[in-house]
């Protein structure tokens, strides 16, 4: 019964979509308020919906009901609650049905929070809005219904993969999936912008909170899932330029290209046309990231059940919106009124400079992820594109980026004056080249540019500070009137300054990865002791533990510095019944920013047993930094400028609002 | 500064890039892809000794060998064998009989030396080339089609 009723609200939620995304539409077109209105209902209903078929998956999940296919093949009595709750997004109808709820949901946000926008483009952006997620109802019901029954209810299910029973995969899609959502946000407003056929700088500022709320999801997301194939996969590698790790980086990129030329737009009105098309890339490569996850033309070590029949429906969606919304620009972009062109050394300029950049490494990218696809196609040559092609094209593009990153927020609008700005970053320059002098002093081996690339680090982290140092006047005033300064200064520019910031300490960190990782693989024999850098790690011998719904073979580590015992680790290797699948469980032992890595092999004869045990220096650097970045994003976010909204003639009109 | 000066820059400084890029591509394109093979494709091609490669297939039951990190094993698409030795911890969800792919260098025509083999998080799923391998050779198994598609009990 409840899996009826998930399945009815679900085609309740298309039906409504199809209604909101035409009867608003020709509203806004006949200018009718009346029409237009149907609009927020309809918004509101849909969520209501789609969170009433979400909450009856889930329901079907808690309580076990193996008669539902899906639940039958992804859960387990015997699994704990959490991740009977977890499981109901950890296969891919379910995942698309989490797809669709935050589309619902924002959605729903844009028709809560939009009372200040033009009714017009209001109705415009839902009615688009609904067109997306129609898409996504009609590919669920037809090619993906989780709510479809078994003819026998079998008395077990068949379990979750295991690899999947953990927090950090738990809250790593509904992340992911906010961010690849929330950038169908910008996506609509783009599409209706193009409509209407009239931009302007009000609607940057509509636009720029969404995506910043998208970016930030989507950072953390990516971060969440990485740090997730650090410590579960076992190999204690964070990062593989994996197809469906692009699939995640390059939204990433687009977003972060469109966060900043959307401050160009709104404050000097200009890159308009260019802003538009970024809008509709970042959401038409998150898009081409569900494809690619969801239908496995591409050969990943993340990819789960994929189904190559599905992958042509979401490929028709895929055409669909990216063809349609480009076509659509093509046709309506010229309408658009161009801003002025600007000084080449400006904050414009610098943030063009940002985009150009961001705009090619990208390219690179969906280059390296899609030539082997583009090659099977054409010749039937199967190949695959590893981390050195992107290290040795996107590492390149990178580095003036970086080095351009402190100049921006010090470059003023219109003419910026280079050298100025240079001379206000010598502190930054000077911190650079210590840490590179330093960083050869000290260390002895890894690659020859790694100092250098620790200096570059360096010189962003303190380069982003300038900014806000020069600006509270601190160590030129007394600290009282540096505070106060401070506390005038708009939000947004500690949000840039911080999230700089956490772009140095996240490169930071993936050099010292990356550059000084060291790694042992041996076989291990009770009683042993091996040395990794200045640690001596004992191993005590193995016991056996019985968890909810595995039996695991834990082994015991001890780890000494100079005698003193500094922790203890206790890696395991899970087998689960259900699946008869096991997994390794990695043991971390953190000091400062680096850590120790010990992951298990398989146990051999006479009580050895297999060990990968690493070193690896200011690792945790790589997702501090990305949660500062976060944290910056969330500081811009609530800035007084975004929260007010954007500059009207008069207040309470915005009914008629004069644009 | 110009109007026309200004945009001479700006075009310039784009295409100025995107030709970094390009070549950047290209450079990087010749020297790191890596091609996959079957063990057929590599006798078939004869595929050199010392070139970089991902082969693919099934594990051969009862040919795996194991002592302490070092194993070999041999992998097949039903019509040729190469024998894999491997230095190291094989994935948690390496097996016998499944497929595999490995990354490496033949050492003669009919051994190869992987230094990586790449692991999967799912049981039921088969890497596309292997299957696609397979199925050229007539080999291919049809519960691995069915991967969590339709309700049938698999195995």
């Amino acid at each position: 019964m409840i899996a009826e009723i998930g399945h009815y609200a679900l085609v309740l939620a298309l039906a409504l979509a199809l209604i909101q995304g035409s009867v608003p539409v020709v509203g806004a077109r006949l200018r009718d308020p009346a029409l237009m209105g149907v609009a927020d209902i309809a918004a509101f209903a849909q969520f209501a919906f789609v969170a009433v078929a979400f909450a009856a998956l889930t329901v079907l999940y808690v309580s076990s009901d193996f008669s539902v296919v899906n639940v039958f093949e992804n859960s387990h009595s015997a699994k704990p609650l959490i991740y009977k709750i977890t499981g109901v997004w950890g296969n891919h109808e379910g995942s698309m049905l989490l797809w669709v709820l935050i589309l619902s949901v924002f959605g729903a946000l844009v028709a809560f929070f939009g009372s200040n926008l033009p009714a017009t483009l209001r109705a415009n952006v839902l009615g688009v809005q609904s067109w997306i997620a129609a898409a996504f109802y009609l590919f669920i019901l037809a090619t993906s219904n989780p709510f479809a029954r078994l003819p026998q209810a079998p008395f077990e299910g068949r379990d979750l993969n295991p690899i999947l029973q953990d927090v950090g995969l738990a809250v790593h899609p509904p992340l992911l999936y906010l961010g690849y959502v929330g950038f169908s946000i910008s996506f609509s407003f783009a599409v209706a912008a193009l409509i209407e056929g009239k931009i302007d700088a009000a609607w940057a500022r509509w636009v720029r909170p969404w995506t910043l709320a998208a970016w930030m999801f989507l950072t953390l997301g990516i971060a969440m899932g990485s740090y997730w194939a650090y410590y579960e996969l076992g190999w204690g590698g964070w990062w593989f330029w994996d197809p469906v790790e692009n699939a995640s980086l390059m939204p990433w990129i687009a977003g972060t290209a469109l966060l900043h030329s959307a401050v160009v737009m709104e404050k000097r009105n200009a890159l308009k046309v260019w802003t538009v098309l970024l809008s509709i890339l970042a959401f038409s490569l998150s898009l081409l990231g569900t494809f690619l996850v969801r239908s496995g033309v591409l050969t990943s070590v993340h990819t789960f059940a994929t189904d190559p029949t599905r992958g042509v429906f979401i490929l028709a969606i895929l055409v669909l919106f990216i063809g349609g919304s480009l076509a659509l620009y093509a046709w309506r972009a010229p309408l658009l009124k161009q801003g002025g062109i600007f000084a080449p050394i400006s904050r414009e300029g610098a943030l063009v400079f940002n985009n150009l950049l961001l705009t090619t490494a990208l390219a690179t990218v969906f280059v390296g992820t899609l030539y082997p696809l583009a090659l099977e196609s054409l010749t039937g040559e199967k190949i695959s594109v590893g981390a050195p092609f992107f290290n040795a094209t996107f590492g390149p593009l990178f580095v003036p980026l970086l080095l351009a990153v402190p100049f921006g927020p010090l470059l003023a609008w219109k003419r910026g004056d280079l050298l100025g700005a240079a001379q206000r970053l010598m502190v930054a320059f000077a911190a650079g080249l210590v840490a590179i002098a330093v960083t050869f002093a000290i260390i002895r081996g890894g690659p020859v540019l790694a100092p250098f690339a620790i200096g570059l680090a360096v010189y962003v982290m303190v380069g982003a500070l300038v900014d806000l140092v020069e600006r509270i006047q601190l160590f030129r005033q007394p600290v009282g009137i540096s505070l106060r300064r401070a506390r005038g200064l708009p939000r947004s520019v500690f949000g840039t300054a911080l999230a700089h910031f956490g772009l140095g300490v996240s490169l930071l960190g993936i050099i010292g990865e990356s550059s000084y990782n060291a790694e042992q693989i041996l076989a291990m024999k009770p009683g042993q002791t091996v040395s990794v850098r200045d640690y001596d790690v004992t191993f005590d011998g193995v016991v056996s533990r019985q968890g909810p719904n595995y039996r695991e073979l834990v082994a015991k580590f001890v780890v000494r510095q100079d005698g003193e015992i500094v922790g203890t680790l206790d890696p395991s290797k899970r087998s689960f019944t259900a699946r008869g699948m096991a997994t390794s469980e990695a043991a971390l032992l953190t000091r400062g920013f680096s850590q120790l890595y010990i992951s298990l092999g398989d146990p051999g004869t006479d009580g050895a047993i297999a060990v990968r045990l690493y070193h690896k220096p200011l690792v945790l650097l790589i997702w501090i930094g990305t949660l500062i970045m976060v944290l910056g994003g969330a500081l811009s976010l609530s800035d007084r400028r975004l929260r007010v909204g954007a500059p009207k003639p008069a207040k309470k009109s915005a009914l008629q609002p004069a644009e | 500064m110009t109007r026309k000066q200004r945009r001479l820059v700006l075009i310039g400084t784009g295409l100025g890039v995107l030709a970094l890029a390009a070549v950047l591509v290209l450079t990087a394109l010749k020297d790191s892809i890596v091609f996959f093979n079957s063990p057929t494709d590599v006798v078939e091609k004869q595929v050199k000794p010392g070139t970089r490669i991902r082969l693919g297939g099934l594990v051969q039951p009862g040919t795996l060998d194991r002592r302490d990190l070092n194993a070999q094993f041999d992998v097949t698409d039903g019509r040729n064998v190469i024998r894999v030795s491997y230095t190291g911890i094989l994935p948690d969800l390496f097996r016998e009989g499944q497929g595999v792919i490995a990354e490496g260098t033949l050492t003669d025509a009919k051994a190869f030396r992987a230094e990586t083999v790449l692991a999967k998080h799912d049981e039921t799923y088969m890497p596309k080339e292997v299957a696609d391998a397979l199925k050229k050779q007539g080999h291919w198994k049809d519960d691995y089609d069915k991967k969590g598609g339709a309700p049938v009990q698999q195995k």
